[in-house]
């Protein structure tokens, strides 16, 4: 690395240096340029925003990045021309000969450096409570209040109904109307996890016997990625979701079909499929309209409507989903979904009849 | 009543006075010998053996997680294994290198610069060494079974509680670190005690050196602030083998509590681990830019105002909590202006180069180097305190940058620098400047590969302590780079044991003063004879080896004329303010007590790890056996006189 930088320092330290480090600073900028930061394709990627409570945050972020690295530019610089100025008289080499001196007090330095500092961060802390007092709540009156409760390592989702029918639980997957700001109560069953949706809002911990509320608004349709932040056990790493940002005919026509039970299949296979299901599943997962209730394991009523799979670790197709019913502990170790062993046609009646969950 | 007491005589070194000196304090060079040791210079090299061989632990941690993260969807490490590498890696660099190593400049340095015969509680200092090393390996037995701490260095509950983390894993963390804390507190204690009263007649306050400023101000943090972290395990352990519930929320217990007496510890130590590095920076830039500091007293003022905000800023690491926003913004506030006096130091220090005449060599560089990383990883941490930045910058991989720009940067760096200036004094021997030349480029061409991207990785939203990642998320590039940089910082490291190897060997011989610098420790010979100081210094001014190079007509110090201390152990006692001689303090022998006492403690804490508490109460009669041993009467301690020696004394 150094080697073809430039020549060994015994070449003579004052040439042999600032090449090297004009080069690393030069390379480390074309790297950052090259990259254009504020790519919109990179899931999490929050030099972007799409919504109302992460445009407000979105100039503070950039505001503090870009007097950042002017800061760092200016010291750098005074710094280097601080070790490599010219001085009259040959370089000092070796400290026999050099004996020390007083050099001036050099306070001015200290005054202007700090007083120019002080300026800039006594107004970003302005700028900062500012912001804050902007983004606590939204403009309007939410639309809708969702609660959110965080499990080792998935995510609950309930919606409110007018009337306790119509409200219903899903997982994983948040529809949100375009354009309206929606509150999100945050619950925790287990440890501590966070509730981060780079795109539309910053995090909020969800922190088992508090409840923590946010909100968001999604500028476009679309689907916006979010992800557990705070570190909560084995597989935090795939403990995804995602924001599905529809029109409101469109979210309202979705909110109606998922209040509803799972319709009975229709085909024998599927309904055999069923009875395993709710002999194998039932303990841990529900479906609707069945007998199926249990609530450790994410609600499956709706099962195809879903993207993903696992907390948004793997795309919902009939593959995977048939693997993920026997191999889930190869897909994501110790997740609480075990490996489950069942004869061959049992495992095919089970992937048909969740199959049938639209 | 009169007292008769001693009076110390002026003389000026000779080499008789010496050699009775050498015989009465050098140690037997024996096993036991080496073992009671209760010489500054022995634990101080102790302490950076040590502490250097945990950082290689916690590197070679760090390159299998890098390893890990290389690629995308990689599985290197299975999910537990890299849950106990990120942790083990956070716990050993944080609390078992970068705290000891500057306990370890700092013992070294301490009585040398503040021209005393040893630290104030020299056994003290012995029995603060053995239990950082036993907290150490305790802590790190863990691996033998497999259930080395998985809940990140930070610990949060419940993950921490037995419900979801059933293992040993947890409770080698609490017991470990309140294990450790003794050895913290037992040193912060000596040294706020030695700066005190062990300063050579003369040194003011205000003459004092900036590395003194910066260990005294650790360690009167750590010693308001361990207790916090101390008790948090300890309430974590009762929780987890006893049942109780302070953090259990089913039984009314508060997760949160946790988060604050973690961080009331926590940011401050952070503070605590740079504020000594910053201190032998500001010692050795102005060396070898051959002129005295610029703004000494803004530079120690901006050092102790820095910790004195710093005990305000705890919440910063719980932005997201749900806290209302008005006492975030207090936080935020305080966070942000803590930046004011760092832009003191880092002023001073260029001022100091800018307008000296430096000598560019080894330690130059990395020095200098420091003041850069600290700029970065400064401007950094001012990004994560304005809140809602860091609602999105907080637990991604941008956070990590910084962490790692500080303390790499701050820590890291200025120690290095400090072992290729201050190693000719403890060995005698130089290292050498051509190793040393590819050793500072690589490791400064691999931090900055390894992290200046990443802050990059963590503004496109990589979350921290994720064992995997999936190649859509758009982060495989930039691992690869840093992965990359993580190697080439090694072999720089690796540079530097060679040339600690090389130089030990074949070394040129360094001689009392190869930097020809103005502090008192460079007045001793290379390596510094058992007893520091032939006499005890009288100090004039903050550069007592540099009045003639100064011109300084006004203050003469004297090294090879002062007190004469050498009926036993004993040095000069002096007023805290302004360093007036009042007392002579006799020192301890070197004795085998502090060992045992650490093993004794080891012991107990290995029966509650265990349960076994027969080990346990065993342990405690030992440790009560130990401490009568160590407490017992000694004659030779006392200050008076006895009959028979108050002949020809003044009274």
């Amino acid at each position: 690395m150094t080697a073809r930088q430039g020549p060994l320092p015994t070449a003579g330290p004052m040439r042999a240096r600032p090449p090297r480090l004009l080069l690393l600073a030069g390379v480390s900028a074309c790297l950052l340029a090259a990259a254009n930061p504020a790519r919109a394709d990179i899931p999490l990627n929050y030099l972007v925003s799409a919504g109302a409570r992460a445009n407000h945050i979105l100039p503070l972020t950039w505001g503090v990045s870009i007097i950042s690295v002017l800061v760092v530019i200016t010291l750098s610089g005074l710094l280097l021309w601080a070790i490599l100025r010219r001085r009259g008289g040959p370089p000092t080499r070796t400290f026999d000969n050099t004996p020390a001196s007083r050099g001036g007090d050099g306070l001015r330095w200290i005054s202007w450096g700090v007083g120019l500092s002080s300026i800039v961060l006594f107004a970003t802390v302005i700028w900062t409570i500012r912001t804050v007092a902007r983004v606590m709540e939204p403009d309007e009156e939410p639309a809708i209040t969702l609660e959110v409760i965080a499990h080792q390592w998935w995510w609950e989702v309930r919606y409110p109904g007018a009337m306790p029918s119509q409200g219903f639980t899903t997982a994983n997957e948040i529809h949100i109307p375009v354009g309206q700001p929606v509150r999100i109560r945050l619950k925790g069953a287990d440890v501590i996890h966070s509730f981060w949706v780079p795109l539309l809002a910053g995090k909020t911990d969800v922190i088992p016997g508090t409840v923590n509320t946010t909100w968001m608004t999604a500028d476009a349709p679309g689907t916006y990625r979010g992800q557990c932040t705070e570190y909560c056990g084995v597989e935090h790493a795939n403990m995804g979701f995602l924001v599905i940002a529809q029109p409101r005919p469109e979210f309202d026509a979705w909110r109606r079909a998922q209040a509803s039970s799972a319709a009975p299949p229709a085909r024998p296979r599927a309904r055999e499929g069923e009875a395993h299901f709710k002999a194998r599943c039932g303990a841990c997962h529900s479906v609707r309209g069945t007998g199926a209730g249990g609530r450790v394991g994410p609600d499956l009523t709706h099962l195809m409507s879903r993207q993903t799979l696992a907390a948004a670790t793997i795309p919902n197709t009939p593959d995977t989903l048939a693997r993920w019913i026997i191999h889930a502990q190869d897909m994501k170790p110790r997740s609480l979904m075990p490996n489950i062993r069942m004869p061959e046609d049992e495992h095919a009646a089970i992937t048909a009849y969740l199959q049938t969950l639209e | 009543m009169t007292e008769q007491r001693r009076v110390a005589h002026i003389v000026h070194d000779n080499a008789a006075l010496a050699d009775h000196l050498h015989a009465l304090w050098e140690r037997p060079h024996t096993l036991v010998g080496w073992l009671s040791s209760t010489d500054h210079k022995d634990i101080g090299r102790r302490y950076l053996v040590t502490a250097f061989a945990f950082l290689l632990l916690g590197g070679l941690e760090a390159l299998a997680l890098r390893l890990q993260l290389a690629k995308p969807d990689s599985t290197l490490l299975p999910p537990e294994a890299y849950d106990q590498m990120f942790t083990m890696h956070g716990v050993s660099m944080i609390f078992l290198y970068a705290q000891p190593i500057l306990s370890g400049f700092a013992n070294f340095l301490w009585p040398l610069v503040l021209g005393a015969r040893d630290m104030a509680f020299p056994r003290l200092n012995a029995l603060s060494y053995w239990i950082f090393l036993c907290a150490g390996i305790f802590i790190y037995s863990s691996f033998l079974i497999g259930a080395a701490p998985n809940d990140g260095w930070f610990n949060y509950v419940p993950y921490a509680a037995r419900e979801y983390n059933p293992g040993p894993n947890m409770d080698f963390m609490s017991l470990g670190i309140i294990f450790l804390g003794i050895s913290t507190t037992i040193g912060a204690i000596n040294f706020v005690v030695t700066w005190m009263r062990h300063r050579a007649p003369g040194m003011s306050i205000n003459r004092l050196p900036i590395i003194v400023w910066g260990t005294l101000t650790a360690s009167a943090a750590n010693i308001v602030v361990i207790p916090a972290v101390s008790l948090a395990f300890f309430l974590l352990w009762l929780d987890r083998q006893f049942n109780t519930s302070f953090f259990a929320v089913e039984a009314g217990g508060q997760p949160l509590l946790w988060q604050h007496l973690f961080w009331i510890f926590g940011h401050p130590w952070v503070y605590a681990l740079v504020l000594p590095a910053i201190g032998l920076s500001a010692d050795a830039i102005p060396v070898l830019a051959r002129r005295p500091l610029v703004g000494y007293t803004p530079v120690a003022l901006a050092t102790v105002s820095t910790m004195a905000i710093g005990f305000g800023v705890w919440v910063h690491h719980m932005f997201a909590t749900g806290l209302p926003g008005l006492s975030l913004s207090f936080f935020s506030g305080a966070s942000i202006l803590i930046a004011i006096p760092s832009a003191v130091t880092v002023f001073a220090l260029i001022a100091t180069i800018f307008s000296g005449k430096p000598v560019i060599n080894t330690a130059f560089l990395f020095f200098a180097a420091f003041i850069i990383l600290f700029v970065i990883g400064g401007v950094s941490g001012f990004m994560t305190a304005a809140i809602p930045v860091d609602w999105q910058l907080t637990d991604t991989y941008f956070v990590v940058a910084h962490i790692h720009y500080v303390l790499i940067g701050i820590n890291v760096f200025p120690v290095v620098g400090s072992l290729y200036f201050w190693l000719p004094k403890m060995t005698g021997r130089m290292l050498g400047e051509r190793l040393g030349r590819w050793n500072f480029w690589l490791m400064f061409a691999g931090v900055n590969i390894a992290f200046l991207p990443m802050h990059l990785t963590g503004l496109w939203g990589m979350p921290r302590r994720i064992y995997t990642y999936h190649a859509g998320m758009g982060w495989s590039a930039l691992n690869m780079i840093t992965t990359v940089g993580a190697f080439i910082f090694a072999v720089g490291v690796l540079l530097l044991l060679v040339n600690i190897a090389l130089s030990l060997k074949v070394g040129a011989k360094a001689g009392p003063n190869p930097w020809r610098a103005g502090t008192l420790e460079w007045a001793t010979t290379s390596p510094p004879q058992p007893y520091n100081f032939v006499v005890i210094p009288t100090i004039a001014s903050r550069h007592p080896l540099w009045e003639e190079d100064l011109n300084d007509t006004r203050h003469r110090s004297h090294v090879h004329r002062g007190y004469e201390l050498s009926d036993h152990h004993e040095t000069i006692g002096t007023t805290t303010v302004d360093a007036v001689p009042d007392i002579i303090l006799k020192m301890p022998s070197p004795s085998l007590t502090p060992l045992l006492l650490a093993l004794a403690l080891s012991a107990l804490f290995v029966g509650l790890l265990l349960h076994a508490w027969w080990v346990v109460g065993a342990a405690g009669a030992a440790i009560l056996a130990v401490l009568a041993a160590w407490l017992w009467p000694q004659a030779h301690l006392g200050e008076r006189l006895e009959e028979s020696e108050t002949a020809g004394a003044g009274s």
